[in-house]
């Protein structure tokens, strides 16, 4: 079996993003990138899979500027089996995307698909469920539970009434919520050991896809600010200020 | 003119109010036209409730018994099937939406808004990135259906007091068998539901165990309110996964939101800032969750939570 992990280069979540000062933009320039937290613990996922003997192949993917071969070399480090890079000048969305998952799968062929829910830039959320749709296979989305068996999986998936159990037959493509394990930590010789991993680059323009960037960002904002508020010195000065607003 | 479907979300025959957030977010856009899709084994009875929101056009009845469950791949191509009619396709954002309405964009070959926190006109809406350190405003194209995800912690629900038209829709669509619901295990009780409760008590890090936990529990009990809790809390096991209140969890607008032991870590403060009146209760005066609550106390968890029960 073989599975296709996507990862993209995302800024650090420790990274507090602001807006630039004339709306244009967020002032990102020289922040620290890494692998989306979520697309670690879908790699985590698949490389558990391999080692469990349920897949043989592990691939990981970004889209993006050459520098996302440095997301590849992370993957590479983790464990991945090889990695393909396709490149691409500027941010696109999640349709190319998916579109572009697509056709690296017909290429491949993986049996499974495995994705973070979402990237923690752009928090969209949609890019398993347009790349599922765009090969009519079944999608599990926030899995918090993998279990292969055979050519079906059992996900267990956060759902906002609980937990969802699904399941589906291969080929499929699931997209991955927190819980659902701990990314390893990288040790210094499987680093070394990346280094004479496979690696491909492909052109995003010779994929012949069409661009599936239609959302124009015509502004950027900072959120609106809250009150800082008032502090109270005790309980009983806490009760009356929620009195006095009416909330008890 | 705007004509615009809304894809109702429901379990065991009620309407979520996700739904009535849509249509009040749908009704923003000049001149919309609003219509329902309830798609369910048997609908008649969400569908009454869905009628009943203000400003529905008509509620459209898909019966079919693989909608029993609400499966993303069973529902997309029923949607599908009618979308066509429509100008513009929403859903909610909650994991019911985020997992439909993408496989329905990509299918129309359009890109999604998800998060829609406002609407400036029937293509222009706001909207959250990185964990809503900045709001952008984004235009989709004219011309094409507009897919999207509202954001519910944004919009009140739309009133009752509607008479929309109830109207069953004849479907002969193949519907695949390659995903198939095995159980779902809900969480919750009779507590409030954390999505639509007037007021939250949510517990952190500082909690420090799982049996620390029951104090937000017991607290959430006295004050009739639904319990959230950080991620923090959440990952170091004290309280389940559909609890997380935050950027990867339940954006919630709650009238009261009590943070108890919560240090406030920016992807929670996203989760929370639609919130009426936030109050934390930690011992660090510097935790940033007091850069954004309206009442704070400085206080040992464990002390001034009893003692605020026991005054209540």
């Amino acid at each position: 079996m073989k599975i296709l992990v996507g990862l993209k280069r995302v800024v650090d979540y420790t990274v507090r993003v602001q807006v630039k000062p004339d709306g244009s933009g967020v002032a990102i320039d020289g922040a620290k990138m890494s692998v989306n937290p979520f697309d670690e613990i879908a790699l985590e996922e698949a490389l558990r899979l391999r080692e469990a003997g349920k897949a043989s192949e592990v691939v990981v993917v970004s889209i993006g500027v050459a520098a996302c071969m440095q997301q590849i070399d992370t993957g590479l480090a983790m464990g991945a089996n090889r990695g393909i890079l396709v490149k691409t000048e500027g941010a696109i969305q999640p349709l190319t995307a998916a579109r572009v998952f697509a056709k690296l799968c017909a290429k491949e062929q993986p049996d499974l698909v495995i994705l973070g829910k979402q990237a923690i830039d752009d928090d969209a959320n949609q890019t398993a469920q347009m790349l599922a749709a765009l090969l009519d296979q079944p999608q599990a989305t926030f899995a918090s539970k993998v279990e292969v068996d055979g050519n079906v999986a059992r996900v267990t998936r956060e759902v906002d009434a609980g937990l969802e159990t699904l399941e589906v037959d291969l080929p499929a493509v699931l997209s991955v919520d927190l819980r659902l394990n701990t990314p390893r930590f990288i040790k210094l010789p499987d680093i070394m050991k990346a280094k004479s991993k496979p690696r491909e680059t492909i052109e995003l323009a010779s994929l012949g896809i069409e661009s599936g960037d239609h959302l124009a960002t015509t502004q950027h904002a900072p959120p609106p600010k809250r009150q800082k508020g008032v502090i109270v010195k005790d309980v009983p000065e806490l009760i009356a200020a929620l009195k006095a607003k009416g909330l008890l | 003119m705007s004509k615009i479907l809304i894809i109702a979300e429901h379990l065991n025959g009620q309407l979520n109010p996700s739904t009535a957030k849509c249509v009040s977010c749908a009704s923003k856009i000049t001149g919309a036209s609003i219509d329902i899709a309830v798609l369910a084994a048997d609908p008649a009875a969400v569908a009454a409730q869905a009628a009943q929101i203000a400003g529905v056009a008509r509620v459209r009845t898909l019966a079919n018994a693989a909608n029993a469950h609400a499966l993303a791949v069973v529902y997309a191509p029923q949607v599908l099937a009618i979308a066509g009619e429509y100008t513009h396709v929403f859903g909610p954002s909650t994991t019911f939406g985020k997992d439909l309405m993408p496989r329905i964009a990509a299918k129309l070959g359009v890109s999604q808004v998800s998060d829609v926190m406002a609407v400036v006109d029937a293509h222009t809406f706001q909207r959250p990135i990185y964990a809503g350190n900045a709001i952008v405003t984004v235009k989709a194209p004219a011309g094409r259906t507009v897919v999207a995800t509202v954001r519910t912690a944004s919009f009140a629900a739309a009133s009752g007091g509607g008479s929309a038209v109830i109207e069953a829709v004849a479907m002969d669509v193949p519907l695949p068998t390659h995903t198939r619901f095995v159980s779902l295990q809900q969480g919750g009780g009779d507590r409030p539901d954390l999505q639509t409760a007037r007021v939250v008590v949510s517990g952190g890090r500082a909690l420090g165990s799982a049996e620390n936990f029951q104090l937000i529990y017991d607290f959430a009990d006295k004050l009739k309110a639904g319990v959230g809790a950080s991620r923090a809390a959440v990952d170091s096991g004290y309280a389940p996964n559909d609890l997380q209140v935050g950027q990867t969890g339940k954006i919630i607008a709650p009238e009261l939101y009590i943070a108890i032991g919560i240090s406030g870590a920016i992807q929670h403060l996203t989760g929370i800032k639609d919130a009426g009146t936030i109050v934390a209760i930690n011992k660090d005066a510097e935790a940033p969750i007091f850069e954004v609550a309206d009442i704070g106390l400085v206080a040992d968890l464990t002390k001034a939570v009893p003692e605020l029960m026991a005054a209540l």
